[in-house]
């Protein structure tokens, strides 16, 4: 599998953190939503530096979108939210990961479940549904610190025929908001038709952390384990 | 040489330390897995060897504690980047598990509760080379990490160390794995870079 070379067409902040980046890269065959790409970055006396980040599309068109979400400390990630420009030039690899996979011909329920930048990957399964005949009922919960913190909200938000959205925030919640702030619940992953006898394909995407307590509240309710896909980043 | 980064200048890692190409050093351990973290209780643990004729052979978890254990310090490395240098394991060697079993077979699958499985030659496993490892940095493998009991081949790229180990499966022939029927590649060393199928 060999690396694009590919240019910064595109940058938009999406909150304090995260930035959507766009990629022209010449060669790109588009992924399966749901997959991630390797980025390397060069600097000038020739070291380098690779990273894995999902994609928040499908990368029709020799196009690359990213959403990057700062790490503290990191390498790669603060010079993409703070400092990559339209120009800059980069390598991506890709389309990688056969697994954590929406396929836009299977029209069974689907049921994501996102913490923080974890809804990064359901952006792009979102965005390839709208292409499909939106045939597939979705429904997503996403849970982050505060509406500050949402990212894609408004696109998220947006009414879509069959996908149905919870948001659930941990510290902060919006003005008039329902329920104080807490942590997400066997409640919210509940719902009408997206149960463990429905033939629910489930999608876990965020932190160690809230993998680990979304997924064990999810067998907990009885869906079968190989049914549950996770992606998890940062320690443990 | 690749296309020059503008403005990237990087952080560079100790020199007096080489890592495989393309990883990075952290501190942190990261938690990757396809699925949920099975609940695998100690009491219920086996361990089962299984070769290419069917006949098999079981440890309990206090049969695997009675085994000599090693202690193991090694740098790990995953094929998302990340490589962790100078961590600490104990576990049993798999020269002691397999030393009475006999076998003309070269490949192996090793099986996870819950489902996972990583094809790795028996040769890799072999000569002090793998462990079937229970602590890491002197405490109890947590569930997360593969407790309670992982398989650790360091010498692969770490996806290989299958975490929740339930089976060791010889074979004559080569079958491949969970990663290695989605993308990654059949062997998986990290110096020869080989991330992809």
């Amino acid at each position: 599998m060999s690396w694009h070379v590919a240019t910064v067409v595109g940058a938009r902040p999406l909150t304090r953190t995260a930035r959507a980046l766009t990629l022209s890269a010449p060669g790109f065959v588009g992924a399966l939503p749901g997959q991630h790409v390797d980025l390397r970055l060069t600097a000038p006396d020739g070291y380098q530096a690779t990273r894995a980040y999902s994609l928040a599309d499908t990368g029709q068109d020799e196009r690359v979108d990213l959403v990057v979400d700062e790490v503290p400390d990191g390498e790669v990630s603060p010079y993409l939210v703070r400092d990559a420009r339209p120009g800059d030039q980069l390598e991506v690899r890709g389309p990688l990961g056969g697994y954590f996979v929406w396929h836009d011909a299977d029209t069974g329920p689907v049921l994501l479940v996102a913490g923080g930048s974890g809804v990064v990957p359901f952006l792009a399964m979102l965005r390839a549904r709208r292409g499909t005949g939106r045939r597939a009922p979705f429904r997503l919960v996403c849970s982050v610190r505060t509406p500050a913190d949402a990212i894609e909200r408004g696109e998220v938000d947006t009414p879509d025929r069959g996908v149905d959205v919870r948001w659930v925030f941990t510290r902060e919640t919006p003005p008039g908001w329902a329920t104080p702030p807490r942590r997400i619940t066997t409640d919210d992953l509940v719902a009408p038709g997206f149960g463990p006898d429905d033939g629910t394909a489930v999608f876990v995407c965020g932190p160690t952390g809230f993998v680990e307590a979304a997924a064990g509240l999810l067998t907990g309710l009885g869906h079968p384990p190989d049914r549950v896909r996770t992606e998890r980043f940062g320690g443990a | 040489m690749a296309v020059v980064t503008r403005g990237f200048g990087g952080r560079r890692p100790e020199p007096e330390h080489e890592v495989p190409p393309g990883q990075f050093v952290t501190d942190d351990f990261p938690v990757l897995s396809a699925g949920p973290t099975p609940d695998v209780d100690e009491s219920r643990w086996e361990l089962t060897v299984r070769t290419e004729t069917g006949e098999g052979v079981s440890w309990t978890w206090e049969q695997l504690m009675a085994l000599p254990a090693e202690d193991v310090a090694t740098d790990i490395h995953c094929v998302t980047h990340w490589s962790k240098l100078g961590t600490t394991w104990r576990g049993v060697s798999l020269d002691t598990l397999l030393a009475d079993v006999e076998t003309s077979a070269e490949f192996v699958m090793a099986r996870s509760y819950g489902g996972y499985t990583t094809n790795v030659p028996l040769q890799d496993l072999l000569d002090g080379q793998a462990w079937v490892a229970y602590e890491f940095e002197g405490e109890p493998l947590e569930p997360v990490h593969g407790g309670p009991a992982r398989l650790l081949v360091p010498h692969l790229y770490f996806w290989k160390s299958a975490k929740w180990l339930r089976g060791l499966d010889l074979m004559d022939d080569e079958d491949l794995g969970f990663w290695e029927q989605n993308g990654y590649h059949a062997y998986g060393d990290p110096w020869l870079e080989q991330r992809y199928a």
